[in-house]
């Protein structure tokens, strides 16, 4: 077993608002192994997305990364100048976002855009960033690349442009690609399609793929593990089929159990009672005790730590079933 | 592309139509030129000769409709006071007060879009608040008071500048320009400056409210994340994203200080149309105020149709210059 390509440690981003501390992420830790694709799954608000700025050092003010680590191919991350913060984004550790209608510049070209994300990194010409970018665009399934770098974003549907998005994170054939719910705004039939490429395109290359969303399905057809967010910390974390077989958490189970896809027909889904809670105020000890079946109050008002090993923990008092490969 | 063009081009033709009505309308109720081209004494024989000349014993359609023929093969009338063909006079003027209006307006661009990009990246570094105090002055001290403390320290007190007039000029394709001499180039520092101060503090609201709402975009971020650096950020991505209204507004400017530098030109006696238009309005010399608001009407129409062509060109979503 290699070196694990990204080791994050107790990493902590908040937000000093005017109403308080907002602990959008509060202690997360995971390892990602070269080639792996971590799924990030949690209800809105539960910090996945800071989780994953914060891996690229781009939180906006008044975020800031408060504590942990992030070392990415074994160099620290958290507190790198910004002048060498930059050298990584884009070359070692790239992004794709939930809505690629607003990420592409709506005036600049694609080849322009390109050029540009090339030429941060690498002194080369216009016209070999170019084939560059051509070639990369080819990669993600995008036909006739070359006259495609001419066109604007609009000119092409959301999936395409979602591509293009995903072509300008492949361009230096970063270790690390964060994926912050790209099919989120995209056709089901789109999606799919998208999820498909993303899988290859990640084997091939030996990228790991952090990928965020609040959709279990879509997560589970892509991911090699799971990682549950709940209120700022991972809650569960673990191959992804035994999580959704054999969820250790009650907030896992919970999440599966609401599930239209999980649910036998005729039978009503049951959605976890209650409303996650705010950044501003976290419950005391267990986040998820208010809202959990299984929770005696007295235990739970101590936050519990994570139980398991390295690549099957939960944290949680009172977790649901322990798989067959622990209990044995 | 095409049909656009027809489409706005028929549409200046019928706004350029009714501003001349208007004009020849306004003009004609602001008083007779008669009674100040005249002597009071002058006998009766000599008025009914004169107001025959000039055509004033028409009734007001007909003048109008004269005006209008001439107009078509491309005269403007002759001026009661100068005696020489309108369209000569002012385009004799043109030159003064076009190079006054562009250093003006590309001064206040040039400084003052970097400038609001700034403001605007980072608003709360003290040179972004310097920035906004001294928009703040260039938006609520009046132009005349700005000229006469500029002609009172840099002309009086210090010397180092010219107080009024063009200076020296050099002929080139038989127009006369101050920018190309030394001596003409002293002479503008002045009046360009009290024109451009306004224009400067409108430039820099402009970008820093632009840059502001963009920098905060995912566009902005997903280039953050692509490791591209702030500057390359600011200069392709911001400047771009800006460019709409900043361009809005370098089009108006230009147009409205073309026509009305009437201040500026007044107290630093500036040789342009500015003081033509005051001096026509004082002498009621009609033609010349109607040449010159027909003239300053199509300015407009040129440059509101430029500026549209421009947004075409800057914001391919606009559609109609940008390839399949």
């Amino acid at each position: 077993m290699t070196e694990p390509v990204l080791v994050v440690r107790d990493l902590a981003t908040h937000f000093a608002t005017r109403a308080g501390v907002a602990k959008a992420v509060d202690g997360v830790s995971f390892a990602l192994d070269r080639g792996e694709v971590l799924g990030l799954v949690g209800e809105s608000c539960s910090g996945k997305s800071v989780t994953g700025f914060s891996l690229l050092g781009l939180v906006d003010p008044p975020g800031r990364i408060v504590g942990g680590s992030v070392r990415l191919n074994g160099r620290e991350l958290v507190g790198l100048p910004p002048r060498e913060l930059r050298r990584v984004r884009g070359r070692e550790i790239a992004m794709v976002f939930q809505d690629p209608a607003t990420t592409l510049n709506p005036v600049l070209r694609i080849g322009e855009q390109m050029r540009l994300a090339v030429v941060a990194h690498e002194r080369v010409s216009a016209r070999a960033a170019r084939a560059r970018a051509a070639d990369v665009l080819r990669r993600v399934g995008l036909p006739e690349p070359e006259a495609r770098l001419d066109a604007y974003p609009h000119q092409f549907s959301g999936g395409m442009r979602q591509r293009v998005a995903i072509a300008v994170a492949l361009l230096h054939g970063p270790a690390v690609i964060i994926a912050d719910e790209p099919t989120t705004a995209l056709d089901v039939s789109v999606q799919a399609g998208i999820l498909a490429e993303m899988r290859s395109l990640v084997a091939e290359s030996g990228t790991a793929l952090v990928w965020i969303s609040h959709d279990l399905a879509v997560v589970s057809a892509l991911s090699d593990r799971l990682a549950v967010m709940y209120a700022g910390r991972i809650v569960e974390e673990g191959p992804t089929a035994l999580v959704l077989t054999a969820p250790r958490h009650p907030y896992t189970a919970g999440l599966l159990a609401s599930l239209p896809s999980q649910a036998e027909p005729g039978v009503p889904l049951r959605p976890i009672p209650g409303q996650a809670p705010s950044l501003l105020r976290i419950p005391e000890g267990c986040a998820f005790q208010p809202r959990c079946p299984r929770a005696v109050p007295a235990t739970c008002r101590v936050a519990p730590e994570p139980t398991g090993g390295p690549l099957r923990r939960a944290r949680c008092h009172f977790p649901l079933t322990l798989d067959p490969a622990e209990a044995a | 592309m095409l049909g656009f063009l027809i489409q706005r081009l028929f549409g200046a033709a019928l706004v350029m139509l009714v501003m001349s009505a208007l004009v020849f309308v306004g003009v004609y109720a602001v008083g007779n030129p008669i009674d100040v081209l005249l002597s009071p004494d002058a006998t009766q024989d000599i008025r009914a000769a004169t107001i025959a000349r000039y055509g004033l014993d028409q009734p007001l359609w007909r003048q109008y409709a004269t005006f209008l023929g001439n107009l078509l093969s491309g005269d403007f009338g002759r001026s009661f006071v100068f005696g020489m063909p309108v369209l000569q006079l002012i385009l004799s003027r043109l030159p003064a007060t076009l190079e006054l209006t562009l250093a003006a307006v590309l001064a206040a661009t040039c400084i003052g879009v970097p400038l609001g990009i700034y403001a605007g990246y980072r608003p709360a570094s003290p040179v972004a608040k310097a920035v906004m105090a001294v928009s703040v002055i260039g938006f609520s001290v009046p132009t005349f008071w700005i000229g006469l403390i500029l002609i009172l320290v840099f002309s009086v007190e210090l010397g180092w500048l010219p107080a009024g007039g063009r200076g020296a000029t050099v002929s080139v394709g038989g127009v006369e320009w101050s920018v190309l001499t030394l001596n003409g180039l002293s002479h503008l520092v002045l009046p360009a400056l009290n024109l451009s101060l306004f224009k400067l503090a409108l430039m820099i609201r402009l970008a820093r409210a632009g840059t502001r709402e963009t920098m905060g975009t995912d566009t902005i971020k997903f280039a953050r994340a692509a490791g591209l650096s702030e500057w390359t950020i600011l200069r392709r991505h911001v400047l771009k994203l800006i460019s709409i209204p900043i361009v809005t507004v370098f089009g108006l400017e230009f147009g409205s200080t073309l026509a009305f530098a009437v201040v500026t030109e007044t107290i630093f006696s500036w040789p342009g149309l500015g003081k033509l238009i005051i001096d026509s309005i004082t002498s009621l010399d009609r033609p010349v105020m109607v040449a010159y608001l027909v003239l300053i009407a199509l300015v407009f129409v040129t440059i509101n149709l430029l500026v549209d062509l421009a947004y075409a060109a800057l914001d391919p979503r606009l559609g109609r210059g940008a390839p399949a």
